[in-house]
């Protein structure tokens, strides 16, 4: 099962001829996803080959017929900014139902049209992203430039707004003799399509985790949003960390929705409503493997949640 | 990116937002200039500085004639100001010189981004002239909100139902609040607020602050905004790191602090921290740091006189760690390092490239994980400070 990807993923690659779109496709394609196309306008008709010529793909002028050629269901987004927005309403509007968006740097405007845009025309579309690392379920897919060997096969569902501090965490528990049921980095910016609350609900009703970690950062609510819903439908043990204790107020940490503005988002808030929520808060981050596999492996614990 | 205050005021202008009449100075002789033309005391002298707070600070000023005048623009241009919000200061450059308000009410309005939402807000409360994260934490419930359908814009009844509530005059507000609206979507803002929007005692409706972000993801479609930007705001070695693309903030600590990616970064300034030291910034090399990346990081953090220790924290994915560990070496040589650089290299190849520091002869201590890098950083930040 697992959640928004896996075996039967059929992936299409929005801007697959740039440099990023190539090298990471190719990564896909060598994890073992299930990469069937490519689009980009102009350069339909052509034959994509990897830097190696071990992978061949078609090129499509479009999504839809990309989309009607190859039974895509599954778009990855790796067009440049000013153009990002447009990519995204282009799956939606060919029947894609997951589209996972790696771009950064897209502006707030668009976003907010798109999100605005797929909750009114597409209700059943799953956006991931953007600005972020992508989706994987390890040994079935890889959607996403996330490096595929520090994931193993597990039972630990992951959901973070940073690329860098999801390899953290999933090498860690990886490490600990621990796998991910499916790790999923929601992105960065202010506008995201899932949010953490729609990852852990997903996570909730998947029979394949046992456990979820939610890796959040200073920034917006999206945390407390999630920690009302833990609080009120979770029955799984659910772990986290907050990034950015240490952030100063009005300076942006990087991502762009990271930071904290008129009194809100910083990371002690979060922490409490996520403690409140019945939430185990990792506070060492070096910590985030072994304090899940201690909690895990305590039947004392464990008995809290059955 | 930050607008100025004048820089706003005259896009409200522009819209047909009502501000004081004024004309910004960078010089005390334009400032005088500027005095005459405007031909009447008393006149306000406003230093123009990113930072809020600004009143308390003094930098505001009401002037009664042209030696108080003088004397205010003299005590503010080249100075830099400290408020509460900025206690590193701000340097001010320009000064913006109106005439005065006769001020009978002060109201606070704002147009911005509801993240929950994922949908603009207008915000507004009569409790103006306080700071909003103020207001927020002493009666959230002052603050009337409004929330704008994206493709429908703020709909006139929104603004009109906002300007009974706050006891404005119902067409005169309303229509500046539609106006904030509109700058706000048509120049891809993240913030418009005016702060106060006053009632004069003449019955007018006025905007005499105001304050504009810009979505920096925007600028390529906004040119001209782009150059209003006033780097001098910036500290230089932020300045510095946008030059080469590198996200970097500063912070008071002494122990910089080199990451790659965001989150991986914050985490890093939060682990010194639990460890017992403070970090001296925020540095994103990105998530695939060359050599060039880490000897411009390199060049900012030895700019920064407080930094004692390095700590390196990086995870290599797909960007392999032996290769991550060459550029460290090789940046070294390009950049004089006067400190001990603590390195946690961690992910591909992570046990080749620790082996590679170790015999580079450089003054790099390897360790194995984030925790023991951050107590180790710590350690020696503290033995740096201890012998000076």
């Amino acid at each position: 099962m697992a959640i928004i990807v896996d075996k039967n993923t059929k992936v299409v690659v929005q801007g697959l001829t740039g440099k990023e779109g190539s090298f990471h496709a190719k990564q896909c394609l060598q994890y073992g996803t299930q990469v069937v196309a490519g689009v980009t306008p102009g350069k339909g008709g052509q034959v994509w080959s990897d830097d190696e010529g071990k992978y061949n793909l078609p090129v499509f002028n479009t999504v839809e017929e990309a989309v009607r050629e190859t039974g895509a269901n599954t778009s990855l987004i790796f067009v440049p900014p000013p153009f990002a927005a447009d990519a995204i309403v282009e799956a939606a509007d060919a029947g894609v139902k997951t589209i996972i968006c790696i771009t950064e740097g897209i502006p707030v405007r668009d976003m907010m049209y798109v999100k605005d845009y797929l909750k009114k025309e597409h209700t059943d579309v799953i956006l991931v992203g953007p600005n972020c690392p992508g989706v994987i379920t390890p040994g079935q897919a890889k959607v996403g430039i996330m490096p595929g060997h520090i994931f193993k096969p597990g039972s630990i569902g992951i959901v973070s707004r940073s690329g860098t501090l999801t390899y953290e965490a999933a090498y860690q528990i990886t490490k600990e003799g621990l796998g991910q049921s499916t790790a999923v980095g929601i992105g960065g910016d202010p506008v995201p399509g899932l949010t953490h609350k729609d990852v852990i609900e997903m996570f909730q009703e998947d029979p394949e985790t046992d456990a979820i970690l939610l890796i959040g950062e200073i920034g917006g609510t999206m945390e407390e949003e999630a920690a009302k819903y833990i609080k009120e439908h979770v029955n799984k043990p659910v772990f986290a960390y907050i990034a950015g204790i240490t952030a100063p107020p009005g300076k942006r940490m990087g991502h762009a929705g990271a930071i904290i503005t008129g009194g809100k988002g910083d990371a002690k808030s979060k922490m409490e409503a996520l403690r409140e929520a019945g939430v185990i808060v990792i506070e060492n981050p070096a910590l985030i493997g072994k304090t899940i596999r201690e909690h895990l492996s305590n039947p004392e614990v464990m008995a809290e949640w059955d | 990116m930050k607008l100025h205050e004048h820089q706003a005021k005259e896009i409200f202008a522009k819209y047909g937002i009502p501000v004081p009449e004024g004309k910004t100075a960078f010089t005390l002789e334009q400032a005088k200039e500027i005095a005459e033309e405007l031909g009447e005391f008393p006149l306000v002298v406003k230093a123009q500085v990113h930072c809020g707070g600004r009143g308390k600070a003094g930098g505001v000023k009401i002037v009664k004639n042209m030696e108080e005048l003088e004397e205010a623009v003299s005590s503010l241009l080249g100075k830099t100001l400290k408020t509460f919000q900025c206690p590193d200061g701000k340097p001010v450059t320009r000064v913006l010189i109106e005439k005065a308000t006769n001020i009978d009410k002060e109201f606070y309005a704002a147009v911005t981004l509801d993240r929950s939402k994922s949908k603009p807000v207008l915000m507004a409360s009569a409790a103006g002239g306080m700071e909003i994260e103020e207001i927020v934490k002493e009666n959230p419930d002052a603050i009337i909100i409004e929330t704008i359908d994206p493709e429908l814009g703020l709909m006139p009844y929104q603004a009109r139902k906002m300007a009974f509530k706050l006891g404005l005059p119902v067409k005169e507000t309303a229509k500046i609040l539609l106006k904030m609206w509109e700058i706000y979507r048509d120049l891809d803002a993240s913030l418009v607020e005016i702060n106060p929007l006053v009632l004069t005692k003449e019955g007018k409706v006025v905007a005499l602050d105001a304050k504009m972000d810009i979505d920096d993801n925007s600028l390529f479609r906004h040119p001209a905004l782009a150059e209003l930007e006033d780097e001098e705001q910036l500290p230089l070695q932020e300045r510095e790191a946008k030059k080469y693309n590198l996200n970097y903030v500063k912070l008071n600590g002494n122990i910089g602090c080199m990451v790659n990616g965001a989150g991986l970064a914050m985490t890093t300034m939060d682990i010194v921290k639990l460890a017992g030291g403070e970090p001296a910034n925020f540095l994103d090399v990105g998530g695939g740091a060359n050599v060039e990346q880490i000897a411009n990081a390199f060049r900012i953090l030895m700019g920064d006189s407080d930094v004692k220790v390095v700590f390196i924290n990086i995870f290599g994915g797909i960007l392999r760690v032996d290769r991550l560990a060459r550029g460290i070496i090789e940046a070294s040589k390009r950049v004089e390092i006067r400190v001990p650089i603590v390195a946690r290299l961690e992910g591909t190849n992570a046990e080749e490239g620790r082996k590679l520091l170790l015999e580079s002869g450089l003054n790099i201590i390897p360790v194995k994980d984030m925790w023991e890098g951050a107590q180790k950083a710590v350690e020696l930040a503290k033995n740096a400070e201890g012998s000076c």
